[in-house]
Formats: structure tokens, C-alpha cells, sequence
């Protein structure tokens, strides 16, 4: 068995995140993954460099992206000998790179690593429907004049027309936001909680950004300086004017405000081990503690389809021997307001962690000044894989500023009913 | 950037120049300039000068080591590369034939962007009355010679200390090298400090060093980047958060790292030095480049546009300077080089904020360099004026305006960018030790502020 040490997260790089059909409409996923690349690489002098290997995804991906990370690597500054691959799980895709790559480091498989991912909503793949498609292959396939006549001929106008891929569930047909909608009603979330949880959001990353804390997180990308959806002059006026976009009746509370925006954009983050870190000046500015992750069966009803997290996080904490309570930080992906308050309400609740988690008494609280304080994924945007490293980098950060010791819980809800979650310490 | 611009591809087209020549236009020529490898000088180095000259003799061996073939005639044969005329023995204007004999069958016989450099002694340590008009005739027989020389041929002169001849080869090299293609008609004091023997590498002179260069996403400041990285340097590049993306590029292209910061953020020199020490053990060299203009006349400026230029261009870095220039701050025989400008010397109608904080900038040449303190750890303190460079930010300047800024000068042309922060790394090298309080103009020897 080899024996443990401890992986680092040394920095952190991304790109502004710009809205769907924003400044980035153009861009590919290799365009931006490779650009927040460049920027990491630059900020931690990396040019020529040989690095164990970075690990990114994408959530919507081309075809021709088989590569997508081994090539951005080859389009960038590092050594062309840093091996990559792509993984995906859903919006949970840069964590769990980052507990990918971590485990590596510290197991003595890696040196250095670099976690990562990039989506575009702008910049999809362009689906033709099945039928369509199927005929075409068998088009494709036919040898003789006479097989390819009557292949053609089984074309019909009625086939044409193309799909762009939506944020839907393929097992229930239902958006992500109709789901949240679901879970939201059965926690009894509030609009007003939601449009609360969304004006912090902007009103913390707008700060954050005031005080220069991305100058180090951040390089600007085709002219975007900060996040493009970031409104830091929003007001609770203002998000309760919208109208609501999932539920239905009374049970509708969730609007364009309090719900993320389609985005595009990429994240990227370093860790090392503390030789590794050392012989290159670098400084850790938190160690990677532990991961977990965890499903729910959303398609019965049984559980709401982005209440996972709720679940990985309890099986940590047990591992860790920590109580909800234990952590300085906390950053719950903000997919939609309703995720993180109803996350938050589900561990307060003595039923729910009795018989759901299996606890004799609830999680308990979060103290709300502790969770997301530069802002989340309501402020920032959510290209979904991307998110990940963004968060990342950010609590690195974030803990570091506290000082040695400090803890900080990431959780992140994902489609197909998942969630991932870790724990980082300040170094 | 425009290797060169249009007009001297077309004067050194076979029609061009017939036009150029027979309107009297100016004909200027693509200049000269420095790649590893290529020879110090294109052609032999004729040395000459009054009496003994002390300063030829203890340069002669640097000059040679360093590829120069030294010839004491005007040779029948190949055109000159350069000329060294020693002027310290001086002690009378009548010495001054001694320059005449020597220069004037030479100029003849220079070959294209060709050197003369004229050694003599600092006036204000002359002897007597005599002595001081000699020493300083100097100057004004340089700067003649500069105008009068042709196709980018420049003339320069080396003030050196009685005693110290050699500690001035760095300064003599570069003049003669294609380091210095946009130089001329400048004077540079090089002090009594002794200066260590030559780098190992030649071509690495600043290899182990660390430098921080401000304002290097662009322009100017990524060929200082360039530059000294190319000399050996390990380059630190800072610029503004916006301008995060191609400050990157640079850093990668260079392999240095980039620190996106402002500069007149009053943290601004602890987390250079920071930077500095963590990533890479230290800091040698800074550079301040970062600058802006906000120009408008002095009558319709207010003090948002007043306060904005002088904050960036000179205040921040005072400010700076106080973490870098501290006991914990540059290492001894650490290097600090600014960037002033022609328009911080001659004036310029809408610019007397850029003017007062380029002005400022040499009075901070003037002070650091003479604090005994830095002297004492051998750090020196120098800059460079530009004149009409060629960036994207003298290309907002209208045609007909840009045209005459273009050419406004001894060698017809704009400089590059490369030119100027050739003159940086000049000054940055370890055998420059006694090259301190010096204000270079890379301007072609402009006519503005002459
Ligand atoms: N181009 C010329 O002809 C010329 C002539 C004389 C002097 N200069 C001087 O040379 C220097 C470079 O000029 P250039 O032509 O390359 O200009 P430039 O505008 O192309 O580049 C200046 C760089 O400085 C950066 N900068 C500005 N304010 C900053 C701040 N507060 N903090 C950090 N970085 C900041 C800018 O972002 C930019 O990248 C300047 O000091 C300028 O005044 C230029």
C-alpha cells in the first residue's frame, strides 16, 4: 500500500463568465479551456513546464472534442509531454477533477496537477433528430449506385429541422428547473428566500471583486473583465419583479433571478504536492482534505433530482469525524437559490435526517454568514463544468486569507440526480 | 509592429531613393539591430585620439575580446564599423584637432549604421577653465557629428572617470553594437566605480537575474520583457487586471509569470517583492514602464486628468520604490530603470501633465542615484527618454502629426520598441556597475528638446 500525503491547492485561473450568445458566442470549449489555461500558467510560471497531467470536461460537447483537454494542453504554454484526459460528471465535472487529481497527488502518482473545465452554451453541438440521423449513417454506408438511390430516397423533407440541446432530464423530459421547482415546493422555499439568497450573491461577488480578490483568480478573455452577469446594482425590487419561469400556482417561486443563466466559460486549478509546490515558489493555499459523492433516485419521486449533495455530505463528515458545524467557509453551488436552501433546510430537518441519512439528530444550521461570502453561481454564472474549479480556487483563497487551520465545505448538486462535495483546509 | 514603416521601404527601393535623393528627402535606412550571434560591429573599429589615449588603451583588450577588429589607420579596404576617439587627455580646445584628424578622413569611409564613439571626460571635474571648454566641446562636436552622419550611422559620447577608463567598456560595447540602433547624439557618464570582469556568457548578461517589468502586457514594456529574457533574465510581468490576458501571453512567451496589479496600488511594491522572492528567491532588476497619457491643454486640464497621469507615472512609483529600494527589498547590485520621455525634457503643447510626471521621473534619477545608501549596496539608478517609438500608441497619433514625429530626427525614422528596452537591458547588466544618474534618449537623436 503506498502511503499518503497531502495534495495542495496552489492556485487557481479562470475566465470571466459571460452569458449564453454574450462575448463568447465564438468561442469553443477548447478556445476558452485553453485560454484559462494560459492565464494559470502564466500566473504561476509554468511556460515549458511538464505537469503530471490536466484533468478537465466539458458537460456539452462536440463530437470532435474526443480530446478536449489533451488538446488544449497541446494549445497552450505547458510542456506538449503533460498528459491529459477529459472526464464528465455533469455540473459536478471540476470537482471531481479536482478529487481526481488530488487523490493522485497525494497516493504519489502525480507531482502536480492541473484540474479543469470549460462549457459553452453558445457554442453547442447541433443535434439532427434521430430519424434523421439514422438515415444519413445508412446513406453513408451504401456501397452501389442502387443502395445509395434508395437510401436517399428514404430521405424526407419532414426529417429536416435541428435540435439544440436543452438542460433536460432525458429520463423525465423535465428541465432541471422544473425539477428544482419540485424539490422547492416540498421544502416550502420562499420566493423571497430565493431572492434574497440571489441579491447577496451579486452584492458579494461585486464586492469581491471591488477589493481586487480575483486579480489573482482571473484573466479577462475577448475583452470581458468580470462576470457578465454580474449585476452588482440589483435590488430585491428589482428580482421580485420578474416573472417566474418553472413551477406552477402558488408553487411557483423561481424566476430568471434566483436560477442560473446559461453560460459559458472555463476554470482551472493547480495543486501539487508541498516538494513539488516548494521547488517551484509556490505557496499551498489549502490542502485538499477529503471528497465524496453521492446519487438519489429522482425518477420515483423518492428525492428531489438535485438533493444529492444533501447525502454525500453527511457520509463525509461521519468519515471525518466533523459536524456540520466544523467549517469557517461554506460554498454551496448556487444552480438555483431553491437548491441551496432547500439543502440547507433538509439538514435542519429531524425527519429528513433521521429517515433519509439515517442520523439521530439533524445536521443543524449553517451560519449564513459563512456560506458563499464572495458570491456564487447566481452572481458569477454557471458554465456547468466549470463551476467546479471556480469554486475551488475561490475557497483555496478564501481560506488562506483566514489562515492556517481554516475549513471550508464545497457542495455541488449535478443532472442524473448527483452531488459532489469536498473539504479543503487552509495550509 | 511595422519592422519599418512604408515610407523607408520605399526610399530604399531603387526609385525611391533616385525621388528621395534628388527632392532632398529624408532617406532613412532600415537600422542595424541586434540579434544573438550576429557580430559586435560590421567592419573594423578604427581607434584613435589625442596623446596617450588612456581610455583606448584600457579598452583595447574588452574591445577586442569582444570581436572587434581595431585598426589605427582608415584602412584601404572594407568600410569602417566604427570609430573610438579617446578625448580624455584633453587639456585645451586646441587638443581638439587631435578629433578632427582622427574623425574626419574616417566619416568617409563608415559603412551603413556605423559608430562613432567619442570618449572624454566629465566637465565638472575639469582642472581648469581650458579643460571644461575642451571636455564640453565634446558634446557639441558629438551631436554634430550625429546630425551630419547618414544611413543609420549614429555618434555618441562616453564620459569616463580618471582612472575608471575600463570600468566604461558596457557602455563603449553597446554604443558600438546594434543594441543601440536608435541611440544617438547621447551622452552617458559611467562613474568611478571598478566593474567586475565581462559575464561569463556574452550573450547572457543578465542570466540569473530577476527583473520586474511594469506595464508589460504591451508596447513597449513586453520588449522590455522580451528583452531582458533574452539576455538571461527571469521576468516577473505586471500589468493592470484588464489587461490580464495578453500580460499573460507575454509572461508565457517569455517564461516568466505574470502579476496582474496597479501600480498605484498602495500595496503595489510589497507584492512585487513578494512575488519576487517567493517564486523566484530575489529580486536585481526593476523596470517602471507603466505609464499613460491623458493629454489636453494645461488650460482645459482638470485635476482628475492631472492627478490620474501624474499618480501612474510618478507617484507609484516613489511609492513602490519604498518596498523595493528597502534593505529587504533589491539585492545589492540590484538595477532600477526608468522610463521618462522626450516630452519630460523638451515640453509638449497638451501634455504638461505627462511632461511634469517624465520630468519628475529624472529628478527620481537624480535622487536615488546620488543616495549614498544605494550606492554603498551597488545599486544604480538610470533611464531612458524615448522619442517617436512605434506602438499602438503612437499609431493613434493622426498621419500628418505622426508623420513629423517619424522624422524629426537624425535617422528619419520611428524607433521600435525593442530599442528601447535594449537601452534597459544595457543598463541592467552587472558590468554597467558604474553606470548610475544616466538619463539615455532613445530618440534617433530627435530634434525636440535637443
Ligand atoms: N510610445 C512612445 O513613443 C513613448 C515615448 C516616450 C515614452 N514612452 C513611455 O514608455 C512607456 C511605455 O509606453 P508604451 O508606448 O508601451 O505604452 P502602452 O500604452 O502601449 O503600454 C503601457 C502599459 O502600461 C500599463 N499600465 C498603465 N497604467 C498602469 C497601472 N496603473 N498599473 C499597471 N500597468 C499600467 C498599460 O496597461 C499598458 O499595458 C510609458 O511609460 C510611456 O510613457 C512611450
Amino acid at each position: 500500500m503506498p502511503t499518503t500525503r497531502r495534495a495542495a491547492v496552489l492556485g487557481g485561473n479562470r475566465i470571466p463568465f459571460a452569458r449564453q450568445f454574450g462575448p463568447y458566442a465564438e468561442a469553443s470549449n477548447q478556445d476558452m479551456l485553453t485560454a484559462a489555461l494560459e492565464g494559470l500558467v502564466a500566473r504561476h510560471g509554468l511556460a515549458g513546464e511538464r505537469v503530471g497531467e490536466v484533468v478537465a470536461g466539458a458537460v456539452i460537447k462536440h463530437s470532435r472534442d474526443f480530446n478536449l483537454t489533451r488538446e488544449a494542453v497541446l494549445g497552450s504554454s505547458l510542456a506538449a509531454d503533460t498528459p491529459a484526459y477529459d472526464i464528465q460528471q455533469a455540473c459536478g465535472t471540476g470537482l471531481e477533477a479536482t478529487i481526481l487529481v488530488a487523490n493522485k497527488i497525494a497516493l504519489g502518482q502525480a507531482e502536480s496537477a492541473i484540474a479543469g473545465g470549460v462549457d459553452s452554451a453558445s457554442d453547442a453541438p447541433i443535434v439532427v433528430p434521430e430519424r434523421l440521423r439514422r438515415k444519413l449513417l445508412r446513406l453513408n454506408r451504401a456501397k452501389t449506385p442502387a443502395e445509395r438511390a434508395k437510401a436517399a430516397a428514404a430521405l424526407r423533407p419532414t426529417d429536416l429541422g435541428i435540435q439544440v440541446p436543452a438542460a433536460t432530464e432525458p429520463r423525465t423530459g423535465m428541465s432541471m428547473g422544473e425539477h428544482m421547482a419540485i424539490t422547492a415546493a416540498r421544502w416550502g422555499v420562499t420566493r423571497e428566500a430565493q431572492d434574497e439568497l440571489a441579491l447577496a450573491s451579486h452584492q458579494k461577488l461585486a464586492a469581491a471583486y471591488e477589493r481586487g480578490f480575483f486579480d489573482d483568480l482571473l484573466t479577462p478573455y475577448l475583452g470581458q473583465t468580470r462576470d457578465q452577469n454580474l449585476r452588482p446594482d440589483t435590488t430585491l425590487e428589482k428580482l421580485g419583479s420578474l416573472r417566474t419561469a418553472f413551477g406552477t400556482g402558488p408553487d411557483a417561486t423561481m424566476t430568471a433571478g434566483n436560477s442560473t443563466p446559461l453560460s459559458d466559460g472555463a476554470s482551472t486549478v493547480l495543486l501539487g504536492s508541498e516538494e513539488w509546490a516548494a521547488a517551484h515558489g509556490l505557496k499551498p493555499l489549502a490542502f485538499f482534505v477529503d471528497g465524496e459523492t453521492a446519487a438519489v433516485d429522482y425518477l420515483g419521486g423518492e428525492e428531489g433530482l438535485l438533493m444529492a449533495p444533501a447525502y454525500a455530505v453527511p457520509r463525509m463528515l461521519a468519515r471525518q469525524g466533523l459536524s456540520l458545524q466544523d467549517f469557517d467557509l461554506y460554498e454551496i453551488h448556487e444552480a438555483f437559490a431553491a437548491t441551496v436552501l432547500s439543502t440547507m433546510a433538509a439538514w435542519e430537518d429531524e425527519e429528513f435526517c433521521r429517515e433519509r441519512l439515517g442520523l439521530d439528530a439533524p445536521l443543524g444550521g449553517i451560519d449564513r454568514a459563512k456560506l458563499n461570502v464572495t458570491g456564487s453561481s447566481l452572481a458569477a454564472g454557471h458554465p456547468f463544468a466549470a463551476t467546479g474549479g471556480r469554486i475551488v480556487a475561490t475557497l483555496a483563497k478564501l481560506l488562506h486569507e483566514k489562515g492556517s487551520g481554516a475549513r471550508g465545505l464545497i457542495s455541488i448538486c449535478a443532472a442524473g440526480g448527483q452531488g459532489v462535495v469536498a473539504i479543503l483546509e487552509a495550509a | 509592429m511595422p519592422r519599418s514603416d512604408g515610407y523607408t521601404s520605399f526610399v530604399n527601393s531603387g526609385v525611391g531613393k533616385k525621388v528621395a535623393s534628388a527632392l532632398g528627402l529624408p532617406q532613412p535606412v532600415p537600422l542595424r539591430r541586434y540579434a544573438p550571434g550576429r557580430p559586435l560591429v560590421d567592419g573594423p573599429v578604427l581607434v584613435g585620439g589625442h596623446a596617450d589615449t588612456p581610455a583606448v588603451s584600457a579598452l583595447r583588450d574588452g574591445l577586442t575580446a569582444a570581436g572587434a577588429t581595431l585598426v589605427d589607420a582608415v584602412p584601404d579596404g572594407p568600410r569602417l564599423g566604427g570609430v573610438v576617439v579617446d578625448l580624455t587627455a584633453a587639456e585645451t580646445p586646441a587638443d581638439l584637432e587631435s578629433l578632427r584628424a582622427t574623425l574626419a578622413p574616417a566619416l568617409k569611409r563608415l559603412g551603413r549604421c556605423a559608430r562613432v564613439v567619442v570618449v572624454g571626460r566629465d566637465p565638472e571635474r575639469a582642472g581648469s577653465v581650458a579643460q571644461r571648454a575642451a571636455r564640453r566641446a565634446l558634446e557639441g562636436i558629438t551631436r554634430s557629428v550625429g546630425k551630419e552622419l547618414r544611413a543609420g550611422a549614429t555618434a555618441n559620447l562616453v564620459l569616463v572617470a580618471d582612472g575608471h577608463e575600463a570600468s566604461a567598456l558596457g557602455t563603449v560595447l553597446f554604443l558600438l553594437s546594434a543594441r543601440s540602433a536608435y541611440v544617438d547624439g547621447q551622452v552617458v557618464r559611467v562613474g568611478e566605480r571598478e566593474v567586475h570582469a565581462a559575464p561569463v556568457d556574452a550573450e547572457r548578461p543578465l542570466a540569473g537575474k530577476v527583473a520586474v517589468v511594469t506595464g508589460a502586457a504591451r508596447g513597449i514594456g513586453a520588449d522590455i520583457a522580451r528583452t531582458l529574457h533574452r539576455d538571461g533574465a527571469t521576468v516577473v510581468c505586471v500589468d493592470v487586471p484588464a489587461a490580464g490576458a495578453s500580460l499573460a501571453a507575454v509572461a508565457n512567451e517569455v517564461g516568466g509569470t505574470a502579476l496582474q496589479l496597479d501600480v498605484t496600488a498602495l500595496d503595489a511594491g510589497t507584492r512585487i517583492l513578494e512575488h519576487a522572492t517567493t517564486r523566484h528567491g530575489g529580486l536585481d532588476v526593476v523596470v517602471h514602464n507603466a505609464g499613460i497619457t491623458r493629454d489636453k491643454l494645461l488650460a482645459n486640464t482638470d485635476a482628475e486628468r492631472w492627478d490620474s497621469v501624474l499618480r501612474v507615472n510618478l507617484l507609484s512609483i516613489l511609492q513602490m520604490n519604498e518596498a523595493l529600494l528597502a534593505k529587504s527589498g533589491l539585492r545589492d547590485g540590484g538595477r532600477v530603470v526608468l522610463v521618462s520621455s522626450i516630452a519630460g525634457i523638451a515640453g509638449n503643447r497638451g501634455q504638461s501633465n505627462y511632461a511634469a510626471s517624465k520630468a519628475g521621473v529624472i529628478g527620481l534619477v537624480d535622487g536615488y542615484a546620488a543616495d549614498r545608501g544605494l550606492v554603498r549596496r551597488g545599486i544604480t539608478v538610470n533611464a531612458v527618454a524615448p522619442g517617436f517609438i512605434e506602438t499602438e500608441m503612437t499609431a493613434r497619433i493622426p498621419l500628418a502629426t505622426r508623420e513629423v514625429g517619424r522624422r524629426l530626427n537624425s535617422l528619419a525614422q520611428g524607433g521600435l520598441p525593442v530599442d528601447v528596452a535594449e537601452a534597459i537591458a544595457f543598463y541592467a547588466a552587472d558590468a554597467q556597475g558604474a553606470v548610475s544618474g544616466n538619463v539615455i534618449r532613445v530618440c534617433g537623436q530627435s530634434l525636440l528638446g535637443a
